[in-house]
């Protein structure tokens, strides 16, 4: 630790920390543009100036290490002249653009300006002007406005991990861009938003819709992945006008992926927002009322087990307990949350959740990656295994496909499951590299579960991790990632077809006569029997509505108090930021309401019944966050090793940009996935 | 005044050969084992006693800098990297020795390199400067082949390799951290100090950079002694010294000189005196463009030496005396300065990127005397803004010019606005976007 001394205050900091963190510990303000705790320090904006005693010329205390019994003086007459100077230069070429600016309101340089800066300009000659760039569909940029702190070069450089960006030219001349200019290939590019001090990048689709101070926010979860990334809704008044993450170390940092960003335009499109009955053949409008009798009606004889439900990717807990709940109600055993046919062990929550944690990430070193492509599956956690691999020596092996470049370098193993035996048996090199990690990490993916063999798969995994010693006291070394925001959640309330029910393959191949859809859009709705009555309850029209003979209008994310579980097994809630459209309702309400109809009413008025609910069945409900646990219990999932079959994995995801019914309604997710999904191939010429 | 027996640099004119066969009559390359059998700390020792100073503007002790090297290594190898990004206008001292004087400088970074345990030496050479970069490359083959350097250079049982690294002709690259990072193959922006690069420099291990001609001595005094090098010169600024001599004066050269001796003597005895004669001289710059000028009356009496000229408000820089006389319009002088200054700054820190493009813009229209009397002090404050808030020295570079223009041309720089004023008829003010008449939309 080091004695330092800021304006007369004494503070012990951590050796090798910098004179600004010193600063910070005093309680000191020091202002900056280029520095940014997540990313490596440039020093150039020359805004955080301190004088520190002996030495000669005042000294950026954003990359000065201290030293015991340094004096740092951060209000001297020196500090002020120099930090004045500094914004008079940043000043002199930027534009006075701001009422036309939408970073107006929260712009480091607007406010900076207020608190250290002159009040007129000295500058008499032209001001400089430097052409727009184009960075893809997601952001927009006016480059005249740039101060060229390069925390944009150094967040793609280091966090997204695509070298795209750099500076072009020197001097006053320096542009940033991307060299040739073409779409920034990042799922983090959103981010390169918020860390821009100006308003040189922007956001394309929010472009002109709201002023930050206009808006309302609410907290909440992003739903898009299975992160559970902590988000603020910002709504102007029944609109979600945009969403940012929120600050939380364990799971998103405060980085946030480009799905949950930029698909929010999707919650105003293609919505539901009044109930639909289908009448000989054709939907037609109708009341709540009229909905509840239709089904009622159809659900009159029909015997418990020829009923099921299927949950889809983006509901909260307290809805699919509510449904859970009203199918036990009605006698029918067929629930299945799992839209893709993924194969779990229920048996201990630790064969189907994230267990070293996203957080953990940081600690492991040789990671083996089974079926997943964490890239586009989960764009914030592969951050932080990029984070990891930045911090040195973390070999990391993958088997199976993976759709592009996972921004750090990896080792194919191969693309079938037989490398898994190879790995068990010795055979496959990489072993040792798992073998001699302290704390190795093994990751299932859903491409690795949503087969024949997927139980054999896991199996083997954890046979695996058993074998390289990822099971120890401190340490969970196994790792089910998710894709789907509902999925751990629906697996902790038990949401699988209990004894003699049906799987959702068996539910579409006729094995029900009345079929409710909880949002579930992704399993070929068109596909189901015509005999099969279809019940849809969500907030899109999409591939469900459009099978469904009755259609009950829900709520999106936004527009519920919901508890979601990541892919951790961390509960997190989500609070309500606007209401849902029309007369679309809270999801648990609406089944709550028709269980009355049908005459099971279920055991709870309000939200927090539900959730006394919730935590009634499963007790991990019942508190929020995640504790640290070990893998201490050795015995495995059930799955015969032997069963593993030949066929390669398939790749996890084929469209980063149009997994959800709220990714397909959205214009912007629309055109980043013609930009590039399916880039356009040019001919030379 | 320099006698001819204590010349360090008996072919700096190139009237001999240069090649391995000349050097080695002169001298170079005489059983350099012996030297090295000396010992690290010992070389260092000398060195230190020598008093020789960094020859690329700053003077910063070199032997001094030498010991900063770590005396055990962690793992990491050492580098010695030779800075020949001679790209400073008035200045073209370092061509002369990469040129006409290669295999000492050869030699010496050999010598360098074993008295900081490093076993590989580069040398960033400027771009435009081709055929010193091929003299210097045949020099280092006809040591290799002699078995001077590479594997168990010159018996001594120390593996050396040494390397050219040609630049692309930024000024910027001069920077001993820019210079790294363009070695290294990145764009040549200066790192934040500290770490230092004897701490971490090139690839991330300790590393020394050093002026090409602050190396190229090292053999010399390695043969003669560190105390005949001190006694030459003045206390604190000892040993010899290559200047050189540009502008307005009879014969333009590069001379090896002794520090401390009048500048007046050196112009009118090496390069012919001012044309015109003394009393038409104007100014001088006495390092290259990027330390103050000076006006003819100090010129007549000061020393070239750091701290007679650090006295005076100036500096020895680089010893690149640039004379002006009468002729000479000083503003616009240092103008074209300011407009080097501006495309040559890197674009990294704030200060230096916006400033540098402020006041060049300032001074063009000082040049024309299109402004206002109070400017000039504007100008001056802007200078000072810049001055000490950067990285690197660059932005010190491009203010110290202008400051040294206000100090002692003020009058003639008032003049000019008065005179612009008179003829555009203006009373009292210039030109400016306030009180220029307001243009009329054509009908």
């Amino acid at each position: 630790m080091a004695k330092v001394t800021v304006d007369g205050i004494q503070v012990e900091v951590a050796n090798g920390a910098t004179v600004l963190q010193a600063c910070e510990a005093a309680g000191k303000e020091i202002p900056r543009f280029c520095y940014h705790e997540r990313l490596s320090i440039a020093g150039n904006c020359r805004m955080c100036l301190v004088e520190v005693e002996k030495a000669p010329k005042p000294v950026a205390s954003c990359g000065y290490p201290v030293m015991d019994g340094m004096v740092v003086k951060t209000d001297t007459e020196v500090v002020r002249r120099a930090r004045r100077a500094v914004m008079e230069f940043l000043l002199i070429n930027h534009p006075l653009d701001c009422p036309i600016c939408d970073q107006g309101g929260e712009c480091d340089l607007q406010d900076q300006a207020f608190a250290y800066g002159g009040d007129h300009s000295r500058y008499a000659e032209n001001k400089r002007a430097v052409k727009d760039k184009y960075l893809g569909p997601l952001v927009k940029t006016v480059m005249t406005r740039c101060i060229q702190c390069t925390r944009c070069v150094r967040f793609a450089t280091e966090v997204a991990g695509v070298p795209e960006l750099g500076a072009t030219a020197r001097g006053e001349n320096m542009e940033i861009g991307t060299y040739v200019e073409k779409a920034l290939t990042s799922e983090l590019s959103g981010n390169l938003i918020d860390i821009c001090p100006v308003g040189a990048l922007t956001s394309k689709p929010q472009a002109f819709t709201a002023r930050p101070w206009e808006l309302r926010k609410t907290d909440s979860i992003d739903v898009t992945d299975a992160t559970g990334t902590n988000i603020r809704v910002h709504a102007k008044g029944p609109e979600v006008m945009r969403v940012l993450p929120r600050v939380n170390d364990a799971v998103n940092e405060e980085w946030m992926a480009d799905k949950g960003r930029f698909s929010v335009d999707g919650l105003r499109r293609k919505r539901l927002d009044r109930p639909w009955v289908r009448v000989h053949g054709k939907l037609r409008q109708a009341s709540w009322q009229d909905a509840f009798v239709a089904i009622a009606r159809r659900l009159e004889g029909v015997k418990g087990e020829r009923i099921g439900a299927v949950i889809g990717d983006l509901c909260d807990a307290e809805s699919m307990v509510a449904l859970g709940d009203l199918m036990t109600a009605l006698g029918s055993p067929n629930v299945d949350c799992r839209q893709d046919g993924a194969q779990y062990d229920l048996g201990r929550r630790e064969f189907y959740t994230f267990n070293s944690g996203i957080a953990g990430i940081e600690e492991a070193d040789a990671l083996l990656l089974v079926g997943t492509d964490p890239r586009h599956e989960a764009p914030v956690l592969n951050a932080r295994i990029r984070k990891r691999w930045l911090a040195g020596a973390f070999p990391v092996g993958v088997i199976g496909t993976v759709g592009a470049d996972l921004t750090y370098p990896a080792e194919m193993l191969g693309d079938r499951p037989s490398v898994l035996s190879g790995l068990l048996d010795g055979s496959v090199g990489f072993i040792e590299a798992l073998r001699n990690a302290k704390r190795p990490m093994i990751v299932v993916g859903q491409a690795a579960l949503t087969r024949e063999d997927g139980a054999a798969v896991l199996a083997a995994c954890w046979a695996l991790a058993h074998q390289v010693g990822a099971l120890l006291p401190d340490w969970h070394g196994f790792n089910v990632l998710h894709q789907a925001a509902s999925r751990v959640g629906a697996l902790d309330l038990g949401l699988v077809p209990r004894a003699g029910g049906r799987s959702v393959a068996g539910m579409m191949s006729g094995g029900v006569d009345v079929l409710w859809l909880l949002g579930a859009d992704e399993i070929g709705a068109g596909r189901i029997g015509p005999d099969t009555f279809v019940v849809y309850q969500g907030h899109h029209g999409d591939a469900g509505a459009a099978r469904a003979d009755v259609i009950l209008p829900g709520a999106a994310y936004t527009e519920k108090s919901g508890t979601y579980v990541n892919t951790e097994g961390r509960v997190q809630t989500a609070f309500q930021a606007v209401f849902p459209p029309g007369e679309a309702r809270e999801d648990w309400r609406i089944l709550r309401a028709f269980s009355e109809v049908v005459g099971h009413t279920l055991p709870y008025d309000d939200l927090d019944g539900v959730r006394r609910r919730l935590a009634e069945v499963n007790p991990v409900f019942a508190r929020q966050g995640l504790p640290r646990f070990g893998g201490t219990d050795l015995s495995g999932p059930s799955g015969d090793l032997n069963a593993i079959g030949t066929a390669p994995f398939a790749q996890p995801v084929s469209d980063y940009y149009q997994t959800n019914t709220i990714s397909r309604a959205s214009e912007t997710m629309a055109e980043c996935s013609r930009v590039y999904a399916r880039p356009v191939i040019q001919a030379a010429e | 005044m320099l006698s001819d027996k204590d010349r360090i640099f008996t072919n700096i004119y190139g009237q001999n050969d240069w090649r391995l066969a000349g050097a080695r009559k002169r001298g170079d390359w005489d059983n350099t084992a012996a030297i090295l059998a000396r010992g690290r700390d010992a070389i260092v020792n000398e060195m230190k006693a020598s008093n020789l100073r960094g020859r690329g503007g700053a003077g910063f002790p070199t032997g001094l800098k030498w010991s900063f090297m770590p005396k055990n290594s962690d793992g990491r190898p050492a580098y010695l990297v030779i800075n020949g990004d001679e790209s400073e206008p008035g200045t073209c001292k370092d061509r002369e020795i990469l040129r006409h004087e290669p295999h000492k400088l050869i030699e010496s970074a050999l010598i360098a390199s074993f008295a900081m345990g490093a076993h590989t030496s580069y040398i960033y050479i400027r771009g435009e400067f081709f055929n010193e970069a091929r003299h210097l490359q045949i020099a280092i083959d006809e040591a290799y082949d002699a078995g001077l350097i590479g594997r168990n250079a010159c018996g001594s049982g120390w593996d050396f390799d040494f390397h050219i690294h040609r630049g692309a002709g930024a000024y910027i690259c001069g920077e001993e951290t820019a210079l790294l990072e363009s070695l290294e193959g990145k764009k040549g922006m200066p790192r934040m100090k500290p770490p230092f690069p004897a701490a971490m420099g090139l690839y991330g291990c300790p590393t020394t950079v050093n002026n090409v001609e602050s190396i190229a001595v090292a053999s010399t005094i390695l043969r003669r002694g560190g105390a005949w090098f001190s006694a030459l010169g003045r206390p604190n600024n000892a040993g010899t010294k290559l200047m050189a001599i540009s502008g307005h004066v009879n014969r333009p050269c590069v001379v090896e000189e002794e520090l401390g001796v009048p500048m007046r003597e050196i112009i009118e005895k090496h390069a012919g005196g001012v044309r015109g004669g003394w009393d038409n001289l104007l100014a001088v710059i006495p390092g290259g463009c990027s330390v103050p000028v000076l006006p003819a009356s100090t010129c007549a009496t000061v020393l070239m030496d750091y701290d007679s000229l650090r006295a005076e408000r100036s500096g020895l820089g680089t010893a690149g005396m640039i004379v002006m006389d009468k002729s000479t319009d000083i503003i616009r002088a240092i103008a074209r300065f300011s407009r080097f200054f501006k495309h040559e700054s890197c674009g990294q820190c704030t200060p230096c990127r916006e400033g540098t493009g402020w006041m060049m813009r300032m001074m063009y229209r000082m040049v024309e005397g299109r402004a206002e009397p109070e400017e000039i002090d504007m100008l001056d404050q802007v200078t000072r803004q810049v001055e000490g808030h950067t990285i690197c020295a660059l932005g010190d570079a491009a203010a110290w010019p202008i400051q040294g223009l206000i100090r002692h041309f003020r009058p003639e720089m008032e003049a000019r606005i008065a005179q612009y004023k008179q003829a555009h008829g203006l009373s009292g003010l210039a030109p400016t976007p306030e009180n220029l008449p307001i243009p009329v939309a054509a009908e």
